[in-house]
């Protein structure tokens, strides 16, 4: 457990390197997250997949993987790849606040 | 009378039968279970048959020797669960079954039709699979006269059964190459879709070792898109290419049809059931057990056996009205076979990742944990007798269900 300052808040972050209290996320924090890893600018299309992401987790518990996103958000893989560069299913989980993926533990 | 039906006679479904057989009584309750197969797979038997080690015949036996008489058989496919009329639809002859309990058990497939490029001219050629019984009988074929080149193994996506096995299957290959004096003419490449060679750290760590002492390639963080058979090459959504003389894919592993058909499963027809407990997130008198469930943990064989050792304590008290008090704790026990006569034993759980040891007797063994011993292949090569004859059967097995930490070491 480690904690930073992010968007003037000081926030908690797991051992896996995410951010440990999805609630402590806001749209400033997740904005300053993209930054971190390299997406300059979160666009419409980027808000699509994070949202998606914090309410599946609320449900289900677990960050979305990749296929979830394409069959349940209708997002289309390559797309994610484009939005999200290199590591889409580990950034879409980074940026939206969430644990670690369980696909790449 | 009350009615228990089970869907699917495999692993998991064959050992709800047999434990439900001696505990409920038959006067009081009607248990049926339906298949649509006449033949049970010894599935991890699969993995010998490409290098000649066991024959098409050595995997296969009649299911109804395994089911109990007092067990309603039915052979059918299953077209549908209607959860709100408590009902299955069966293919044959539109029959409906009623039930008061559901045990789902039809496990996962692995679907090439998902993969764009995957079946086509080179399907059964140039690309093969070892995760049914044709499969791994065609590829036998095919490589008894392979004369070498590109050997790549990827995994097309997560989850899948028994995810250890493929990289059985590459460790085999290294030493059955080896065996037909053509090593030196095959260069192996394992392709994955994980960041290494396996989905736990300490396990991934020491089995990328052994990739590399045995001059296998690693390409990690691969998510395949697509084959294109003409340039032959397997390709990934981020633009990247692996080229192969022949590809031995782990297709994606998707639940029964049936199961999207009746609104159950996940985007992989996977059952979304509580970890714990196996029932339904939204129907109390479904549960899902064996590879069928979407849990997060390993789908195997003995993961199926533990679950069906806990979820049995728990049923006989639910349906006495009681609390359900025993917890799944993912428990997994897996042999790996290294090759050379040699194997890898783990266990873990949910919580625990693999740690080494000796097992089952803590500082005795006779297996070590997470270590290549010879006592360990031989583990493995038992493990057919035991599946026919012990764990199908629901007979006790010298392991227990919740994982020990016992005479293991961090
Ligand atoms: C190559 C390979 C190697 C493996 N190695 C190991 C190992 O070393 N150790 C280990 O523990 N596990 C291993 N496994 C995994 C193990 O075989 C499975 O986890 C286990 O069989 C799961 O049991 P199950 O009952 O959930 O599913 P299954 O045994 O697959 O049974 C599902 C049943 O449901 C039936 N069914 C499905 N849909 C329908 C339908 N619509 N209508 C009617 N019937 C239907 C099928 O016919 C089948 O009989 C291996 C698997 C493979 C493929």
């Amino acid at each position: 457990m480690t904690s930073r300052e992010i968007a003037g808040k000081t926030i908690e972050f797991d051992e896996d390197g995410f951010l440990a209290n999805p609630q402590d996320w806001d749209k400033d924090v997740a904005q300053e997250l993209a930054h971190e890893v390299g997406i300059d600018e979160l666009t419409a299309s980027h808000w699509q997949v994070i949202e998606f992401s914090r309410s599946d987790f609320d449900e289900r518990g677990e960050a979305p993987t990749l296929r979830r996103l394409k069959v349940a958000a209708g997002v289309p893989t390559k797309d994610l790849y484009e939005l999200f560069p290199k590591k889409p299913a580990k950034k879409i989980a980074y940026v939206s606040g969430l644990g670690k993926p369980h696909g790449c533990i | 009378m009350k009615k228990l039906l089970i869907l699917g006679a495999g692993t998991a479904g064959t050992m709800v039968a047999n434990k439900m057989i001696h505990h409920l009584d038959l006067l009081e309750w009607d248990i049926t279970i339906v298949d649509q197969d006449e033949t049970h797979y010894y599935q991890p038997g699969f993995l010998f048959i490409p290098f000649g080690i066991y024959g098409p015949n050595d995997v296969i036996k009649p299911k109804r020797n395994y089911i109990p008489a007092g067990v309603n058989l039915i052979m059918s496919p299953i077209e549908q669960i209607e959860p709100e009329k408590n009902r299955v639809r069966l293919a044959k002859d539109s029959r409906y079954l009623e039930y008061d309990y559901l045990v789902i058990a039809t496990g996962t497939r692995p679907v090439p039709e998902e993969t764009p490029g995957l079946e086509g001219p080179g399907w059964g050629d140039t690309i093969h699979e070892f995760y049914t019984h044709s499969g791994a009988v065609t590829l036998a074929k095919r490589l008894r006269y392979w004369d070498g080149g590109r050997l790549v193994v990827n995994i097309m996506e997560m989850p899948f059964k028994c995810p250890v096995a493929p990289l059985e299957f590459v460790f085999l290959a290294d030493w059955w190459f080896h065996e037909q004096g053509l090593r030196d003419k095959v260069d192996i490449t394992f392709v994955t879709p994980l960041p290494g060679a396996f989905t736990k750290p300490r396990a991934g760590a020491l089995l990328g070792d052994i990739l590399e002492r045995k001059n296998v390639h690693l390409v990690t963080d691969f998510y395949a898109e697509g084959v294109d058979q003409d340039a032959k090459v397997l390709r990934s959504y981020d633009e990247n290419e692996v080229p192969y003389d022949m590809l031995v894919t782990i297709p994606v592993n998707m639940g029964a049809e049936m199961i999207a058909q009746s609104g159950l499963g996940d985007e992989l027809n996977h059952v979304p059931v509580d970890k714990h407990t196996f029932v339904h997130a939204d129907y109390d008198n479904i549960f899902a057990l064996g590879d069928a469930a979407a849990l997060p943990t390993s789908k195997a064989g003995s993961v199926a056996h533990f679950a069906v050792e806990t979820w049995t304590e728990n049923f006989l008290r639910y349906i006495d009205g009681l609390e359900m008090t025993h917890q799944f704790d993912g428990h997994a026990n897996c042999y790996i076979e290294s090759g050379f006569g040699k194997g890898i034993l783990i266990d873990f759980n949910y919580d625990v990742e693999p740690l080494p040891g000796k097992f089952p007797l803590p500082g005795v063994g006779p297996f070590s944990l997470l270590q290549e011993s010879e006592m360990n292949h031989w583990g493995k090569m038992m493990f057919r007798w035991m599946y026919w004859n012990i764990l199908l059967k629901g007979k006790e097995m010298p392991i227990t269900s919740q994982m020990s930490m016992a005479g293991k070491w961090n």
